[in-house]
């Protein structure tokens, strides 16, 4: 989970039905945070899905997305190793905690049970592997939705607003957690926002869309 | 093999129905070599026009398609104006969804008890209120304007309407709306009209056209409620098809093409009148009135829509009485003495009948349930999602048979099928129900299934699992309940069939429905009883499971209670 | 089309054989063994029903042959299934093997050759109906059956009553009805033409009405229908104001009516099948106090058969199972009052004692006539004269205001 990762989004260029949307180049190291801002319909969402390879039809895109030196562009989106935090944790309803905790982790893994248990424990929530994920606290719940991205082993990761929906003492606490852990994990991130604030705590670099 | 799907579907779908439609056509201009018509004429055109009370035939038969549809969209959407939420509308919804399962025929046979002169009411308040000691003679069941058979109707589609609206309802974020009218001053009824109502008839006009359609060319509701001097179109013609004079053939496939023609004009009244209240409704919302007198409204929305479902409720109860009745003089409101012994004669021929009803039943669900979730699966998949509510996409040809009369096609699908040389087997029937339980199917779960969070999947593939992975251990599970809905819905319309499970079978394959209405030409309303309960239970079986089963699977997962 | 030679030489085969063995039941036998016989049949009656199922169980237990009953509401269905299948091309692998049948559409059917045979007169047990000396079983409303059909059982219209409601005599005349229609409005009907009772009613009513009848037993066209008719529709037009409904509908058969007569709204009805009303009152549909009876001078009445469409794949098995249905086994079977109540058409004064004495049932049943009050029966017009009497009265009465 160190070994560090790079991602390298190379002329990036987003267009909708011929009308250029946004154009982006930058390169994320390991551990580094790239914060994207602009205001809504700047294209943020839209990036995302291009990156994380759920781009609509409508869209045409060009440039390289160059994770560890490989275009992954053109892979389905299961292959591409590029981990999603949404604003709602969206815990699988129909799955216990650790059901969620293992839905992501590598087939051949097979010490699921103890990774499940000491995910837990590492924020706090040991024992809750059973549990009804609707009994979970909100923060609880943020937390479990983190730690099953990071036991999916991914080798980027997007941030979508991750910590709007929170409130304001959870989401200090939220925004320090992600951030350690991503910086851990050695993940280059791209962080997605309309506020300054998750800028600032991100602590890297900070495009804004608004500008283009 | 996914992208098949879509195309596979409007074949099986659509494939059948042309030819049907041409094996009705060429008879219909004297072409039938098998009967000796050799050449095309306009011969059995000019004996159809004959026909004694033809133009009758017509006009109660586009009355009661118009009416019919009129009446149970206006309940419908009065009762939802004028909703507030409160117990008594939440109970009322509750009381409708089943009666959606209610097989027609039943559901006709209960009414017909419950108005006749002889019936239930009659019973209930003879001789103390009205001093009837015999009953009345008053023509009401089988009247000659169809009134009774529009009743009949209008129980029916109510529930279809009003849960194809319900489901629709939640996209259009209803309260949102209200709440921002009547910050402008507008009444919540008046609100509702001007603001939802628009906005929901696109969604649901699809349903609103397979109502006219069934309503003009329906077949067992009209043998049982419909005028008989002369009968609707529809039943005019199953009589002609089955006339031993066979030369009446080459008529009755004329008749089949004037029920088209009927249909389709009917279909083209309701667009016109569409329009017209589009634009008389544009005026209405421009100018702005704020509405007077809406508790009235609200009250009648309420009113109309329980008493067309305790109608429903009321006559499956006479159904039952009469079922264990001895002998029932008129006008005791109980019979003399109650017995079993209907029951028990009928015990042994239920088994198989019920049997055959569930194999097939069963089967075409299935079928219905693989192609509509390959369909919508491969809509998923290619990020391609139809419009809302565009009547143009290839896949609209998936409701072809809900707007074209069955008794229009059947006739000449069995004549096609005899002419591959493929005999009437469960399957065959299986197929032919097939065609109805799909559209019906894919009505019910395709708005869950494009409405289900994209973030679902997305989440999921961004976890490394495959596309396969995600639609067997996301979507599947997520939407187990509006499929198992949807499930009950296809049983319940496959266990309607009457028409398609007689002509497909040879009457060979005998379901609960045929062998009701068969029942029915004895007239023994204690027989009759017996089998329209066992009619009306079998789908509503198939209801509870869909509500049950979720629950139970489940019970612990607190995010799974209500629906996605 | 669709050629299959093999089965065609098979077919070809088994009428050589069938001419060439005729008399050998035997062969007839073996070859019906594991056999499957679907019969359609009208299903509106469970006692109907319920002696069919006897039937199927029999003829699986003596000559294993699997019997269907495929039910029907319409003999009509059964007869344009098999010109459905003949207009596709299929003329040796039909889907219905034994039909209950009579009258137009028995004449249909042989009009249009859809029908098997001659085969009435190989079956052993059709002997026992003595039609040399009952022509009745060889005549299908004045048509020869020729041997393409083979009888089951007899009909003849009967009228009944609840004596505890009706105060006055009931009618015993078509001149009575008339005024006693206008006596008891709203309480007398006739099913909806062209229901088979209903038409039979109209035919009973023609036959009564004019002066000479012979016209009736000779095709239609040969005489002057409009001439000959109009007494009847003078009389209708008299009738229909004090009709049920007044006229305005009718039920839609016989099985209805008798329905209406249990909730009262009729005083009085006929039926083809004289056991019906004594059945009814066991099966509690009718009270206690039904009574029955044919007019003075005799009603209509018929004799109903088995047929074997022409591309029945199991003709072997569909003959036994018809020559079954007239051992004397089956037929006192079906006119057990507390089975079916339908009379039999064997000759039963020529049977031996053995087989006489199972007829000798106990049938003092207050509400079922005693077979000596049959006795007078009319015999059926020319079918012809249904389907000209259908017509018009629909054009008559079908559409008004």
């Amino acid at each position: 989970m160190t070994a560090g990762h790079r991602l390298r989004l190379q002329a990036i260029e987003i267009s909708l039905e011929g009308a250029p949307l946004l154009r982006l180049d930058a390169a994320v190291g390991p551990g580094e945070v790239l914060t994207v801002m602009g205001p809504s319909g700047s294209g943020k969402s839209t990036l995302l899905a291009y990156l994380a390879g759920f781009l609509a039809p409508a869209f045409r895109a060009s440039g390289r997305i160059l994770l560890d030196g490989s275009d992954i562009g053109r892979l389905p989106a299961e292959r591409r190793h590029i981990g999603l935090l949404f604003q709602d944790p969206l815990l699988f309803p129909h799955l216990s905690v650790a059901g969620n905790l293992r839905f992501g982790m590598p087939r051949d893994k097979v010490d699921k049970g103890e990774r499940v248990e000491a995910a837990l424990a590492q924020v706090g929530l040991a024992g809750f592997g059973p549990r009804d994920p609707a009994t979970l606290s909100g923060g609880q719940q943020a937390r479990v939705a983190l730690m099953r991205l990071l036991l999916a082993e991914p080798r980027a990761v997007l941030l979508d607003e991750p910590f709007t929906r929170l409130d304001l003492p959870l989401r200090h606490e939220m925004r320090r957690l992600v951030f350690d852990r991503l910086r851990q994990a050695g993940l280059p991130s791209l962080l997605v926002t309309h506020d300054p604030q998750d800028a600032a705590a991100a602590g890297g670099p900070v495009v804004d869309l608004a500008g283009q | 093999m996914l992208r098949l799907a879509p195309l596979l579907i409007v074949t099986l779908l659509v494939a059948p129905i042309l030819a049907g439609l041409t094996m009705a056509l060429l008879p219909a201009f004297g072409y039938l070599p098998a009967l000796g018509g050799e050449r095309l004429s306009l011969a059995p055109w000019r004996e159809l026009l004959a026909q004694p009370g033809l133009a009758r035939s017509v006009a109660v038969s586009l009355a009661s398609g118009l009416i019919t549809t009129a009446v149970s969209l206006g309940v419908v959407l009065l009762f939802l104006a004028g909703a507030s939420g409160s117990r008594l509308d939440r109970w009322i919804r509750r009381l409708v969804a089943p009666l959606l399962s209610l097989p027609h025929a039943a559901a006709a046979f209960g009414l017909a008890f419950l108005i006749a002169p002889s019936g239930l009411l009659a019973r209930l308040v003879s001789p103390g209120l009205t001093g009837w000691e015999r009953p009345p003679d008053l023509l009401l069941v089988n009247d000659p304007w169809g009134l009774s058979l529009m009743a009949g109707l209008v129980v029916k589609e109510i529930p279809f309407l009003l849960l194809m609206s319900l489901a629709a309802l939640p996209q259009l974020d209803p309260d949102r709306r209200i709440a921002m009218a009547r910050s402008l001053g507008y009444r919540p009824l008046t609100a509702w009209f001007k603001v939802v109502a628009p906005a929901l008839y696109p969604l649901i006009r699809l349903p609103v056209y397979a109502v006219i359609a069934y309503a003009t060319a329906v077949v067992d509701v009209a043998l049982i409620l419909g005028p008989t001097l002369p009968p609707t179109l529809a039943v005019s013609i199953l009589t002609w098809f089955h006339d031993p004079d066979l030369s009446r053939r080459f008529m009755a496939s004329a008749g089949a093409v004037l029920q088209l023609g009927v249909t389709a004009a009917a279909l083209v009244a309701w667009w016109c009148l569409e329009r017209g209240a589009t634009r008389l409704g544009r005026h209405w919302l421009a100018r702005g009135g704020r509405g007077q007198g809406e508790q009235p409204l609200r009250l009648a929305g309420r009113a109309l829509i329980l008493l067309a479902t305790l109608s429903a409720f009321v006559g499956l109860v006479g159904l039952a009485l009469g079922s264990v009745a001895g002998f029932w003089r008129f006008p005791e409101a109980l019979p003399q003495s109650v017995t079993a012994a209907h029951w028990l004669r009928a015990l042994p021929t239920l088994a198989g009948p019920v049997a055959t009803t569930a194999l097939i039943a069963i089967g075409a669900t299935l079928c219905a349930l693989v192609l509509t979730l390959a369909a919508l699966e491969n809509e998923q998949r290619s990020g391609r999602h139809p419009a809302q509510g565009r009547l143009l996409s290839a896949l609209t040809l998936l409701y072809l048979p809900l707007i074209v009369p069955q008794i229009a096609f059947l006739f000449g699908l069995v004549v096609v099928m005899e002419s591959l040389g493929i005999r009437p087997r469960p399957w065959l029937v299986m197929f032919g129900h097939l065609l109805f339980v799909l559209p019906y199917v894919f009505l019910s779960l395709s708005e869950a299934y494009r409405r289900l969070d994209p973030r679902w999947s997305q989440l999921a593939s961004s976890l490394g699992a495959s596309r396969h992975a995600v639609f067997w251990r996301v979507r599947l599970p997520l939407l187990l309940a509006p499929l198992l809905t949807a499930g009950a819905v296809g049983l319940a319309v496959s266990i309607g069939q009457y028409l398609p499970t007689q002509l497909l079978g040879a009457g060979r394959i005998a379901t609960v429905t045929t062998e009701a209405v068969s029942l029915a030409a004895g007239g023994n309303r204690r027989v009759i009883g017996v089998w329209a309960l066992v009619q009306a239970c079998l789908p509503l079986a198939g209801f509870a499971l869909a509500v049950g089963l979720p629950r139970l699977i489940w019970s612990r997962r607190r995010g799974m209670q209500g629906a996605p | 089309m669709p050629i299959r030679p093999l089965a065609a030489a098979l077919a070809l085969s088994f009428f050589a054989a069938a001419t060439a063995l005729a008399g050998d039941w035997q062969a007839v036998l073996d070859d019906a063994r594991g056999q499957t016989v679907h019969w359609h049949a009208w299903a509106g009656d469970t006692r109907v029903n319920d002696y069919l199922d006897w039937v199927k169980g029999r003829v699986r237990d003596e000559y294993g042959i699997e019997l269907v009953h495929v039910k029907i509401d319409d003999t009509g269905s059964a007869v344009s299934r098999v010109l459905a299948e003949r207009s596709a091309g299929n003329h040796d692998d039909g889907s219905v093997d034994l039909i209950w049948i009579n009258g137009e559409n028995f004449a249909a059917m042989r009009e249009n050759d859809l029908l098997f045979g001659p085969f009435a007169e190989r079956l052993p047990h059709f002997a026992l109906t003595h039609p040399e000396h009952n022509p009745e079983v060889v005549t299908d409303f004045t048509l020869p059956t020729e041997g393409f059909e083979s009888p089951w059982g007899k009909a003849q219209i009967t009228f009944y009553y609840d004596a505890d409601t009706l105060e006055e005599e009931p009618p015993r005349s078509m001149a009575q009805l008339l005024a006693w229609a206008e006596a008891n409005p709203g309480r007398f009907t006739y099913p909806r033409i062209p229901d088979f009772l209903g038409s039979t009613f109209l035919k009973q009513a023609l036959i009564a009405l004019v002066d000479d009848s012979d016209a009736l037993y000779a095709p239609v066209d040969q005489s002057d229908f409009a001439a000959v008719s109009a007494p009847l529709w003078e009389y209708l037009d008299a009738l229909h104001p004090h009709l049920w409904r007044r006229g305005r509908q009718f039920p839609a058969s016989g099985p209805e009516m008798r329905r209406l007569m249990g909730d009262g709204e009729l005083e009085l009805a006929f039926t083809f099948n004289p056991a019906e009303p004594a059945a009814a009152v066991a099966d509690l549909e009718l009270p206690e106090s039904t009574r029955s009876y044919v007019l003075d001078g005799g009603t209509l009445g018929n004799v109903h058969f088995v047929a074997i469409p022409f591309n029945s794949p199991h003709q072997a098995a569909a003959m036994v199972v018809a020559d079954f249905l007239l051992t004397p086994e089956a037929q006192a079977r079906k006119q057990d009052l507390a089975v079916w109540g339908d009379p039999t058409v064997l000759d039963v004064a020529r049977l031996d004692d053995a087989d006489r004495a199972r007829f000798e049932q106990a049938s003092d049943h207050p509400a079922l006539l005693p077979p000596q009050a049959l006795a007078e029966t009319l015999p059926e017009p020319h079918p012809s004269w249904m389907t000209a009497l259908q017509e018009a009265w629909q054009a008559r009465y079908v559409g008004g205001p």
